[in-house]
């Protein structure tokens, strides 16, 4: 058997690769690009929440929404601890890892390229985009390498936390004044379409047919977003919102649901090409941040007397 | 003297009248800066120093609900409503604290210099009359000491690597100095609050321990002590503050103020 045969016979089997394992080029490369999205999706992630972390309107609510911030950087932060190590052979660091963002060379998730125009958008964005990312990860969390399965675990149960601190601004909304319960169906209907998209394309790329053959990934984006529609859309229904889809119905025939497909070329523009209604604003935040704050990462190397 | 509660402390006026002064002063120091820091989010030089200022500020926030929730006690309004709906003219912060962000240095001297000097309040609290704050003080304190550890280490290295950093430090000094007499105005009751034993040490005293530890850490840091201050210009514990704080207020306050009798 060889080095290859090895391997994939250690995952058939179930068992965890660890970063200081042999693993074929394919598999890092595979493992990077997944992982170093992950992560910078994290910390793009921020950027909508960021507006409305000082507009928080109680004092509990303030707290509430640092916490989770912190809690998506902190995610960033040890996501990219594991690409660091992936790419360590390649002679890539975390700086290169932060410049792609800026250079294009990493995607994010389409989510984050869009504004936070309310607080209601601060509220679902908790909610169900939190509650997305939970579905998404859940499913990754049987994930073939070890480091990145752990670090699920932790992502999750904070997530689930987010989940619950964006229901409830929801709820409270939805219980709210008439210009409350207003804001918040607004703001479903501008988000339902990236809903939509969080869970990409329904075709299986030949990237995703690879990354289900070293199990690094087990169930396609299709089967993902029927499991949201599962989990979401009676709780939508429940507390008196309107899905912006007419087509929308559960076909029992077929156990799944029918919907409205978005226009995925907008997707791909938003995605690929960074061209969303706040992704070039982020983007240059996020550099300036970097680039503006090289001299303090610079002078901290030194060593200090005393 | 020992005042025990809430209910103690109204019974004396004038001693109730200068423990809720006193009391704002520490709510809107803390919820200013605390407000300050988390628009560090996503701007900070590194990942791991975005979640250190995340913290901090929500220890700064949480401290100031305390503060807030005090004040509630003693009868004023509910802790939104004093954090959301006071005017400019009723914030009782320094002034230094108000200012917006600037440069990284700005924020970590700033930071540095009002850790030092709550610390010393801190200190000169643990031992007040009003036990609900006596109380609280001790638990806040062991707090504020790892900020003030983080915000050191930082001024540390900084001013020892030289170059930019070094430069840019001492512009930071020199723009936060007019504005250090404002930590050590306490308002027209200041005497009162010594007397009361609301603190246990006095303004003076604690000016002079706070001016002992930053002198040690800047030389440390290779950096100058400016010398004496100036008399400010506007003293925040008497309302008189800049439109830096009438941004933050309108920032922080609009989706509040859109509808101050609804749920949010």
């Amino acid at each position: 058997m060889n080095q290859e045969e090895m391997f994939m016979k250690r995952i058939k089997q179930g068992e965890k690769i660890e970063a200081t394992d042999w693993m074929p080029d394919e598999y890092r490369q595979l493992l990077i690009k997944l992982i170093h999205m992950h992560a910078v999706s994290e910390i793009m992630g921020a950027y909508p929440e960021k507006e409305w972390v000082p507009k928080a309107p109680s004092l509990r609510r303030k707290l509430a929404i640092m916490a989770k911030v912190q809690d998506e950087m902190g995610h960033g932060q040890l996501l990219l601890r594991i690409v660091e190590d992936l790419v360590y052979p390649l002679g890539k660091k975390r700086e290169d890892l932060i410049e792609d963002i800026y250079y294009h060379r990493v995607k994010f998730h389409n989510v984050f390229h869009m504004e936070a125009r309310t607080w209601a958008d601060a509220g679902l964005i908790g909610w169900l985009v939190d509650g997305a990312a939970i579905i998404n990860q859940a499913a990754l969390l049987s994930t073939s390498y070890g480091p990145y399965a752990r670090v699920l675990k932790r992502i999750c149960a904070e997530e689930s936390f987010h989940m619950q601190h964006g229901e409830n601004i929801i709820l409270t909304l939805a219980m709210g004044t008439a210009k409350q319960k207003q804001m918040l169906q607004d703001s479903l209907n501008y988000w339902w379409e990236s809903l939509l998209f969080f869970f990409g394309p329904k075709e299986v790329t030949p990237a995703a047919e690879r990354m289900i053959h070293y199990r690094i990934r087990t169930l396609t984006n299709e089967q993902l977003r029927q499991k949201f529609f599962d989990k979401y859309i009676p709780r939508i229904h429940s507390i008196g919102l309107t899905i912006p889809d007419p087509h929308l119905k559960y076909d029992t025939e077929k156990k799944c649901w029918v919907y409205t497909e978005p226009d995925w070329k907008k997707f791909s523009e938003i995605v690929k090409k960074n061209n969303g209604p706040k992704s070039r604003e982020r983007i240059e935040l996020r550099r300036q941040a970097h680039e503006g704050g090289r001299w303090v990462r610079q002078a901290m190397l030194c060593k200090p007397v005393g | 003297m020992k005042v025990a509660n809430a209910k103690q402390a109204q019974e004396d006026q004038d001693y109730h009248r200068v423990l809720c002064e006193f009391l704002f002063q520490l709510a809107d120091d803390e919820l200013t800066l605390g407000h300050r820091d988390s628009e560090w989010l996503g701007l900070s030089p590194d990942i791991e120093g975005d979640v250190a200022f995340s913290s901090i500020a929500q220890d700064e926030v949480g401290h100031a609900v305390f503060y807030f929730d005090l004040l509630h006690e003693l009868g004023e309004k509910n802790p939104d409503q004093l954090a959301f709906a006071r005017p400019l003219t009723e914030r009782r912060n320094a002034t230094l604290l108000e200012r917006e962000n600037g440069d990284f240095a700005y924020s970590i001297v700033r930071h540095y210099l009002y850790d030092v000097f709550d610390s010393c309040r801190l200190e000169a609290i643990e031992q007040s009359s009003y036990q609900p704050l006596a109380q609280g003080a001790i638990k806040i304190r062991r707090e504020e000491y790892y900020h003030r550890l983080h915000m050191s280490a930082y001024l540390n290295r900084l001013g020892q690597a030289g170059g930019e950093a070094k430069k840019r430090l001492e512009k930071a000094i020199h723009d936060i100095w007019p504005e250090i007499g404002g930590l050590f105005c306490w308002g027209e009751y200041e005497n009162k609050l010594f007397e009361y034993g609301i603190i246990s040490i006095s303004v003076k005293e604690l000016q002079e321990r706070w001016i002992m530890q930053v002198k040690s850490t800047l030389l440390k840091a290779g950096l100058p002590w400016p010398g004496d201050w100036p008399k400010v210009k506007r003293d925040g514990r008497k309302g008189e503050h800049s439109p830096d704080l009438a941004k933050l207020l309108s920032t922080m306050s609009e989706v509040y103020q859109s509808d101050p009798s609804a749920r949010w």
